[in-house]
């Protein structure tokens, strides 16, 4: 081969270790991206072979059969076919196989010969294959399917080196091109069979340990036992671990702040720096740690084989409301913050169970509402007993409620309303259980990370700007008394939104709160702290100054509002980036808008009835 | 018999898959994942609500698949085979 550079596609069933062998082969030189047009992920790697030739990898999603049933499979089909616009066909396709589960594998191995390209088969996991006494006779099944056969261990160092040293050397000549019809497709099987006959021994199906784990981790009762402990020890860490690291960011970039003001004349330009930029980043960069935390326990339990598992314990029950199994560990993610929620749910391949997940992600009780919650229940909740329990317990409670029952609600209406009632399968292949790499949890971590700070922190730190131009411009009056919000563009938003809320109990007071409040919820407490003018800023005060100026009903119709309101901006353009749609990004924001504001509505009326 | 059907544990074999309907992406799908006549196939276990979905032990895979998926899957008890 006189060529320098030589396209490598991988492709493979899911769960064949295909992605841990791409980590092996091109370590951290990867680019991920999208497929144009499509939220499909692309990830692409570079190895300079020994030989010196430049290999470029393209790590192919995960397919049980070309016959596509989804965007993603679709892209495989396309690439591997040479006909997918914008991608050049690959020089060789590298087909990676479980050596423990050959007989589902196998039939793809076939599939993509039939391509007529060449192929290199890589026989993966062979440590397990020969722990679990499997024999694989590797001559003879080269021999039988024609192509060039060798032997990986994705998850050990040099454990691709045969595969190396295959694809730097002679690009095999591809089979000849066979045709795609039903009466082939079933001879495929039989095919499977005689090869398998033929050329492996395998004592038992299934691997002793996953039996034993299994009989616990799907038990009625002990797996769902098991499933509540693993995600009680996850909150614990985002709590423990990922909160006070936000916090702490928030807090550094605050100080860096106050002491950049303190070298630069004070002015608008000193208030942009100090509010508009040091604030901005300090939001985006402090929801780094909690959606790494979350990540590196997602990731573990996604490489143990454990995922597939909690989805098959909720898959009823989140098929009830229109969603799969799948939407669990996304909506659960989003009790810490809608952003790893969302981006989690890249798990869920269907596309329409992707996007029902997405739209209801932000109605699960973010950490960010909490301090809002504690202020306003401080404030008007008396810290009485009722029975066993405490008046401001319970409503902490009932609001965290109010989100997951208004999620199942819309979860069900839209069920009903979608044009698309087709049935959408669960299908899913429970993986045997694996001790997860290290190598593999810090690739992803980082993926996550820098998807984030690459495609996130523009738009966010943009619309932070553009919140603080609207609270600080134009400046106060001469003279002027309030504070300098009142005089600027969102108090007279906030004046202006007061009639649209008062029907819900706002006065202009919080309704201009709201403004800020849509940057980050958690603003709102400082929002309401300087409109209300209060002095040093302790929370004791804050809480005194609301209940002499606020009704309980009004209240109580602010703490609904934050159940449900559309919030914050950095979710919606998150939704836009992970959708690749502004519909969907107005569908969310409007259909949030509405329900907030009927629930705000009836509990406001009721309450003001009541009392 | 109906894969949906069968008792948790009872060994049996594949015998067809039926469309649900003309063109099931579904039923392809099963086919394709190895639930073609003549293979062994196993409950091994089912979720904790509605007894729904199944984990279906075929070949050396395990797949979870809903009730009204397995419906598409013809089997005879191996007993009666």
């Amino acid at each position: 081969m006189s060529a320098s550079t030589l396209r490598i596609a991988l492709v493979g069933n899911p769960n064949c270790g295909k992605t841990a062998l791409f980590n092996q082969l091109t370590g951290g030189r990867q680019k991920v991206a999208n497929y144009a047009g499509v939220t499909v992920e692309r990830k692409e790697g570079r190895f300079t072979a020994p030989s010196g030739r430049v290999l470029h990898i393209l790590d192919l999603p995960g397919t049980y059969s070309l016959e596509a049933n989804s965007p993603d499979e679709q892209i495989t089909r396309d690439v591997c076919a040479g006909n997918y616009p914008g991608e050049l066909p690959p020089d060789l396709i590298v087909c990676v196989a479980d050596a423990t589960n050959l007989r589902l594998h196998l039939r793809f191995v076939l599939e993509v010969r039939r391509l007529g390209r060449p192929v290199v088969l890589a026989l993966n996991m062979m440590d397990t294959a020969r722990a679990r006494g499997i024999v694989i006779d590797v001559p003879e099944l080269q021999r039988r399917l024609g192509l060039p056969v060798v032997e990986t261990v994705a998850v050990k160092r040099g454990g691709a080196r045969a595969l190396i040293a295959r694809v730097d050397g002679e690009v095999p000549p591809a089979a000849p091109v066979q045709p795609d019809d039903a009466a082939s497709r079933a001879d495929l099987h039989a095919q499977v069979r005689e090869l398998l006959a033929a050329t492996v021994r395998m004592p038992r199906a299934t691997a002793a340990l996953d039996d034993a784990l299994d009989r616990w981790a799907l038990h009625p009762v002990f797996g769902l036992a098991i499933l509540a402990v693993v995600m009680f020890l996850v909150f614990q860490a985002v709590y423990a671990a990922g909160k006070p690291m936000s916090d702490l960011i928030g807090g550094a970039f605050g100080w860096l702040g106050e002491h950049v003001a303190v070298a630069m004349p004070a002015g608008p330009l000193q208030s942009l720096v100090v509010n508009g930029l040091f604030g901005g980043l300090g939001t985006v960069i402090g929801f780094l740690p909690v959606i790494l935390v979350l990540f590196l326990f997602i990731l573990t339990l996604e490489e143990s084989g454990y995922l597939p598992r909690a989805a098959f314990l909720l898959d009823r029950l989140m098929l009830s409301v229109g969603l799969t199994g799948r939407s669990f560990i996304p909506l659960l993610s989003s009790f810490a913050c809608a952003i790893p929620g969302i981006m989690g749910t890249r798990s869920i391949q269907d596309p329409r169970d992707r996007l029902a997940t997405i739209l209801i992600a932000p109605l699960m009780t973010c950490s960010a509402r909490l301090p809002v919650y504690a202020l306003l229940i401080g404030a008007f909740i008396p810290a009485r007993k009722v029975g066993l329990f405490n008046l401001q317990g319970i409503v902490l409670f009932a609001l965290y409620l109010a989100g997951i029952l208004g999620a199942m609600a819309v979860g069900w209406v839209m069920k009903r309303l979608r044009r698309d009632k087709s049935e959408h399968a669960l299908l899913m292949e429970l993986p045997s259980y694996r001790m997860p790499k290290l190598r593999d949890v810090a690739i992803g971590l980082y993926e996550r990370g820098a998807i984030f700070m690459r495609r996130l922190t523009g738009v966010i730190l943009g619309l932070t700007v553009l919140m603080w131009f609207i609270s600080t411009f134009p400046g106060p009056p001469v003279g002027a008394t309030g504070p300098a919000i009142n005089y600027s563009f969102a108090g007279y938003i906030g004046r202006g939104l007061q009639f649209i809320f008062a029907p819900i109990g706002f006065n202009w007071e919080i309704s201009l709160a709201l403004i800020p409040a849509f940057a980050a919820r958690e603003t709102a407490v400082a929002a309401l702290a300087t409109v209300y003018l209060v002095g040093g800023q302790s929370p004791g005060g804050l809480e005194h100054a609301l209940a002499g100026q606020i009704s309980l009903a009004s209240a109580l119709s602010l703490l609904v509002w934050f159940a449900y309101a559309p919030q914050c901006m950095s979710t919606l353009a998150l939704i836009r980036r992970e959708t690749n749609s502004w519909r969907n990004v107005a569908i969310s924001f409007s259909y949030m808008f509405v329900l907030a504001y009927a629930a705000s509505f009836i509990v406001y009326q009721l309450a003001r009835l009541l009392s | 018999m109906r894969l949906s059907d069968l008792p948790k544990g009872a060994p049996a074999v594949v015998d067809r898959v039926d469309d649900a309907h003309a063109a099931d992406p579904i039923a392809q799908r099963l086919r394709d994942l190895g639930f073609v006549a003549g293979e062994p196939v196993r409950v091994v276990a089912v979720g904790p609500m509605g007894g729904d979905p199944l984990l279906i032990q075929i070949g050396f895979t395990r797949f979870a698949l809903r009730r009204a998926e397995a419906a598409r899957v013809g089997v005879r008890s191996e007993a009666a085979a």
